[in-house]
């Protein structure tokens, strides 16, 4: 997956990603920790108390942490992670896709999806309008026939919605 | 042993219902779609569609969703073959030996293969289910909390000692798993943990949730990065190169029965069909007189991963239902829509649910004949699926999986929910922590720590029970050996190096 490109490659190393990610699991395992020791990890009356179980499943989480630490540590600073170019395709979609699942809460989720696949075929796929409004309006047509017709599922809608009288 | 046969004869009774055989045929269809795309797998094409069946009879919903399954596993032999892209990370072995024999013109031969030992591995998995699965499960009846904790436990120690990732790693994401699933309402004690007074957080984690977004948006992430190019090699199946390839198979019938073995194995030890498929192509290679013409498009090189993935696919089966520990992410979530559907998982739905059990052991048998059949005529139009460009596929699967995610509970949060799982999903996946093990964490989590709970009560907390007797210690045993096996093995030919010669 990762290959180590000859000419014109740089961006972030993976040892700096793999060091990342040991901290960021070891963050997570002092949270588990804390949370446990805040309702009680030892014995109540009643047998083990609400934090017993997760509490040594954080400090398992502490220990593999470290060690993952140490070998990110001892990792040779030399394999790419991805090129700075790669991350920005991986951006490309990962912005436009949390403006999305946070615009869905207050408009429903038809006019985001609408809004999302214009942007990539516009934008990414350099389409043409036409083609663009046809497969953006097309698609959450299908999913609203099929979900809340067919199967009596509803799915979350906006003041948009709501002005059509949907 | 005859019983079972009674009780086949009235699964297939069930099975053979029209609706039934119908929602065969869309499963497998679905099925084959979520296969060829790229972010749409087995695990969270299940989950998507997991909503959809609340309103079926069981029977009908786990046809249904099986089906979409073994749909999900042929679909990943179509992008091997015509694309050289693997649809699902099971397929890869398939690549090295099915693109090249597209690439000289022998596609149609390189699929007729591939589907058809897909069939032989399922078929023998299915026959080992009906023999196996009501004695494990019989046996499993009287398993005590301890023996319970015990089979969880070598589920999880085989993860360790068997993925080719870091046994830390491995560890780190299983218990992070774990951790998700402690969230929430405690159940013995009835005390909120872990919620830090977020009140989105009091029903914990929903896995479909986790398998939506690691599964789903992690993959198309990881598909961005990689800058997809589709450039495919036409595929045109007809009865004459069915035929003339069915004469040469039999030839292979010792690497297939050799792969059905790999892949049962490790489909029951939740391993999975991706290490099942890699072992097997690897021995093929190694044992097979064609040996060095592998990789150049040497129809056994198609063969032996295809049989083995899907032996292993279809044998992770067994231990979901016969003990209620899942050997796949797909089989995880499906043991979930067990839960969701108010029926317990594990040895008693022999004794509870046998029509239920019955019933879909006998549409795994008429779901992979429909599939063969199906798969094998509408090559062409799967392979005209992936000649749409990554700019649409890209969106509408996006919005697929915020939809699903949203019908899990009817809640919005899940869909924040699903993008910070994505996001993750592909961090690990990048940096080599497996993403099964964290899946089936969550899944097991509540059950495997009621075990470990109830077995400490009994013991006044002494850990002593896990050894008490013959039947957990050996349970305990195995799982030692098994998350230890890397030791195991370097140990083993470190002995065989001093004393034989080199290897």
């Amino acid at each position: 997956m990762e290959q180590a490109h000859g000419a014109g490659g740089a961006g972030p190393k993976q040892r700096a990603v793999e060091i990342g990610t040991a901290l960021l699991t070891l963050l997570f395992g002092l949270i588990v920790v804390y949370g446990s020791y805040l309702v009680g990890v030892g014995w109540g009356s009643d047998g083990p108390q609400a934090g017993f179980f997760p509490f040594y499943i954080g400090v398992i989480i502490l220990g593999c942490s470290l060690i993952n630490l140490v070998q990110g540590l001892r990792e040779e600073d030399r394999t790419l992670f991805a090129e700075w170019g790669q991350l920005g395709q991986v951006l490309k979609v990962l912005i436009p896709s949390c403006i999305y699942v946070a615009l869905v809460p207050f408009l429903g989720i038809y006019l985001p999806s609408v809004l999302l696949i214009l942007l990539f075929m516009i934008w990414l796929g350099k389409y043409g309008w036409p083609l663009a409004l046809a497969v953006a309006l097309g698609v959450p047509a299908f999913f609203y026939m099929t979900l809340e017709r067919w199967f009596l599922i509803p799915l979350p809608k906006g003041p948009i919605e709501a002005m059509l009288g949907l | 042993m005859l019983e079972n046969f009674i009780n086949l004869y009235h699964g297939f009774y069930i099975a053979g219902d029209p609706f039934n055989i119908l929602l065969m045929v869309i499963g497998i269809l679905l099925g084959v779609i979520i296969g060829v795309l790229p972010g749409l797998g087995g695990a969270n094409g299940v989950a998507i569609l997991l909503p959809l069946t609340f309103s079926m009879s069981p029977t009908s919903a786990i046809i249904l969703l099986t089906c979409i399954y073994w749909g999900a596993l042929f679909g990943g032999a179509i992008t091997s073959v015509l694309f050289n892209i693997p649809g699902e990370p099971w397929s890869v072995a398939t690549t090295f030996d099915g693109h090249p024999m597209a690439r000289s013109g022998r596609a149609g031969e390189a699929l007729t293969a591939a589907f058809t030992s897909s069939f032989v591995g399922a078929f023998f998995a299915i026959v080992m289910i009906t023999m196996i699965a009501p004695l494990v499960a019989q046996f499993a009846l009287q398993f005590g909390p301890a023996e319970k904790f015990a089979v969880y436990f070598l589920a999880f120690a085989s993860f360790v000692g068997m993925s080719k990732e870091p046994p830390a790693k491995t560890i780190v994401s299983m218990m992070i798993g774990f951790a998700l699933a402690a969230v929430g309402l405690d159940m013995v004690t009835g005390q909120l943990r872990l919620t830090f007074g977020f009140s989105e957080l009091l029903n914990g984690f929903d896995f479909l949730i986790a398998v939506i977004g690691l599964f789903g948006i992690g993959e198309i992430l990881l598909t961005m990065e990689e800058g997809l190019e589709f450039r495919g090699k036409a595929a045109k199946i007809d009865p004459r190169v069915v035929w003339k390839t069915w004469k040469t198979l039999p030839k292979y019938w010792m690497t297939s029965l050799r792969s059905c073995i790999i892949g049962c194995w490790m489909g029951i030890t939740p391993a999975g069909a991706t290490p099942a498929s890699f072992m097997s192509y690897g021995i093929a290679k190694r044992v097979s007189k064609n040996g060095k013409n592998f990789g150049n498009g040497e129809i056994e090189g198609v063969v032996a991963p295809e049989t083995a993935a899907h032996a292993a696919g279809t044998a992770a089966m067994l231990p979901m239902l016969a003990l209620g520990v899942p050997g796949s992410p797909t089989a995880a979530v499906l043991l979930g829509g067990l839960l969701i559907w108010g029926l317990q998982p594990g040895p008693m739905l022999f004794v509870e649910q046998a029509e239920f059990v019955w019933g879909l052991i006998a549409s795994m048998y008429l779901g992979n004949i429909v599939g063969l059949i199906l798969v094998l005529t509408t090559v062409p139009l799967f392979a005209s699926i992936l000649r749409i460009p990554f700019s649409i596929i890209a969106p509408v699967i996006l919005v697929i999986c915020a939809i699903g995610a949203y019908t899990v509970n009817n809640n919005v949060f899940d869909v924040l929910m699903m993008m910070v799982f994505g996001v993750l999903g592909y961090l690990l996946k990048k940096t080599n922590y497996p993403l099964a093990p964290l899946v089936l964490a969550i899944v097991l989590g509540d059950s495997a720590e009621e075990a470990f709970r109830q077995s400490l009560l009994a013991s006044g907390g002494s850990l002593a029970v896990f050894w008490s007797n013959g039947l957990v210690s050996s349970i305990m045993g195995l799982g030692v050996v098994a998350g230890l096996w890397p030791l195991i093995a370097i140990l083993f030919s470190k002995l065989r190096g001093h004393s034989a010669q080199p290897a």
